[in-house]
């Protein structure tokens, strides 16, 4: 198993001085397995916990109680070395994504020296062309670039590091349809071409449906599975993931 | 381009009244027209000689108020950095950490914030040597806990950000993030606050001079207000003798705020234009 996550409780607690400590439980004994080579999708409706929960498996909120674990090995908090490395995020913000006060080379060259990658910025450039991004864009002030750009170059910051598990915390949410459609059939061909597992968090059900392998959906802080009965029929986001096939053109 | 003109101005004109003044403390001795032990008859009308007449000992007031340039100036910069390195370490660790670390220095800024600045800072002065540096430490001890607080309060903020959140999921230490990403982020306030603390500073050491707990034997703007006002130079109406120091004073940290606000006012200007992204 890639990744586990065992009896995953979480709770907002409000530490404001002078106030009664309050808890709001989020998530309750959640289990969830991932194997590798899935797609596995997780709805859920506005604050029913599907981005607290990713963001417990990409190694930045500690959980109340449960264990994650990588690989069968638990993975501690926070994760470190090549747990680090492996479980990745991609948020849902792509111009919040970057220090505004850095270029985006300024920022993609960080991940170079952290991990003490071999900089080339020729390569680095060979690389961002397959995400439709080019020198022009590069030398620019996250201010400076759409959200598309932004969402294409943080994927690309992202898989610098080889990835093995992906949070996608809706990625595609803030971006229009074309840049959606553009990312997703990334993500999809980067699936093809490599050993990556994503945990697709959406609002999208459509898209959810289409793109996972199984699809899961939060309800008062339980994970429970949804039967392919309950798919909706993909036409809709066939057609918008061909829209960047003919924009391609 | 007219309107971009125009916002430069407020900052140009602080910047030249600052550099004049930083001009006349560096080159103090130079430009004095007479040494603090050349002596004339006491009280004496500004005149052609003394520009800004004399003070009950017969100093030229024209040469103690540019003597006096320095250590006003040299105690509110060197305050203002004291209070901003204090304040802006314990803000970003308190924000940043969270946690224990946060609690423990929310208190030590509580119980800070609680004490009287000017009768603690004068309590203080009155025990120790009165020297310049003393006045820093004085001051510094009580000065910084705003800028803590407000910085605190933004680095919770930005730390809640989802580029700090990527950062971290990056596997970058928390030193870098603290000071390669975050920091950057907050060097408006720090800006805005450094500004406020050389003014504010001046002014304390202006007070403290003026209840007679300036730096010993040196000349400050405070310090000549005090000899105006103790050998009765208010009470005769010797304008000449305590009005210029006033004016110093207060054209000196008009100068701070003109660069503080307009100049933090026009980044922010910047940044919002740059956020304008089309596509």
């Amino acid at each position: 198993m890639l990744i586990r996550a065992e009896g995953i409780s979480y709770a907002y607690e409000n530490r404001t001085p002078g106030m009664k400590r309050q808890s709001q439980p989020v998530l309750e004994n959640v289990h969830l397995s991932v194997d590798s080579g899935e797609i596995v999708g997780l709805l859920g409706e506005s604050g029913s916990g599907k981005t607290t929960l990713g963001r417990i498996l990409a190694g930045l909120l500690r959980p109340s109680q449960g264990t994650v674990s990588f690989r069968d090995e638990a993975a501690g908090f926070p994760f470190r070395g090549e747990k680090r490395r492996k479980i990745q995020i991609l948020f849902q913000h792509p111009e919040s994504a970057f220090n505004p006060r850095m270029t985006v080379s300024a920022s993609l060259r960080e991940v170079y020296t952290l991990y003490h990658l071999p900089y080339d910025r020729m390569e680095m450039l060979t690389m961002l062309e397959k995400f439709g991004i080019y020198e022009e864009h590069i030398d620019r002030y996250p201010a400076q670039l759409s959200g598309g750009e932004l969402q294409r170059i943080a994927l690309a910051r992202v898989l610098l590091l080889e990835p093995e598990f992906l949070v996608l915390d809706e990625p595609t949410s803030m971006l229009d349809e074309i840049s959606q459609a553009q990312l997703m059939r990334m993500l999809l061909d980067i699936r093809d071409s490599r050993e990556i597992v994503y945990l697709f968090i959406t609002h999208d059900t459509e898209l959810c449906h289409f793109v996972s392998d199984r699809v899961l959906e939060i309800r008062k802080g339980r994970i429970e599975t949804l039967e392919n009965s309950e798919s909706p029929s993909p036409k809709a986001v066939i057609n918008r993931l061909n829209l960047y096939e003919e924009e391609k053109r | 381009m007219m309107k971009n003109r125009r916002k430069w101005i407020p900052i140009f004109i602080g910047a030249v009244i600052l550099i004049f003044f930083l001009v006349i403390a560096l080159f103090a001795e130079q430009l004095m027209p007479y040494q603090m032990n050349e002596l004339s008859a006491p009280y004496g009308k500004p005149s052609a000689e003394h520009w800004l007449g004399t003070n009950d000992i017969g100093q030229d007031i024209f040469s103690e108020l540019i003597l006096g340039t320095r250590v006003t100036l040299l105690t509110g910069v060197m305050s203002a950095f004291f209070i901003i390195c204090i304040g802006t370490g314990f803000g970003l660790v308190a924000g940043y950490y969270g946690g224990k670390a946060d609690r423990a220095l929310s208190a030590v800024t509580s119980v800070f914030m609680a004490i009287p600045q000017l009768p603690f800072t004068i309590v203080l002065v009155t025990f120790l040597e009165p020297s310049m540096w003393n006045i820093v430490v004085a001051i510094c001890l009580t000065a910084w806990t705003t800028t803590a607080r407000i910085v605190r309060a933004k680095v919770i903020e930005i730390r809640q950000q989802p580029f700090v959140q990527v950062e971290e999921a990056l596997g970058q230490k928390k030193r870098v993030i603290l000071f390669h990403h975050i920091l950057p982020n907050i060097q408006d306030i720090v800006l805005m606050r450094a500004t406020l603390a050389v003014s504010s500073s001046m002014l304390t050491e202006a007070s403290l001079s003026f209840l007679g707990l300036g730096a010993y034997n040196q000349k400050s703007w405070g310090a000549i207000l005090f000899y105006a006002f103790r050998k009765n130079g208010v009470v005769a109406g010797y304008y000449w003798w305590y009005v210029p120091p006033i004016l110093c004073i207060s054209l000196c940290i008009f100068a701070f705020m003109l660069i503080g606000y307009y100049g933090l006012g026009s980044e922010n200007v910047q940044q919002r234009k740059e956020y304008q992204v089309d596509g």
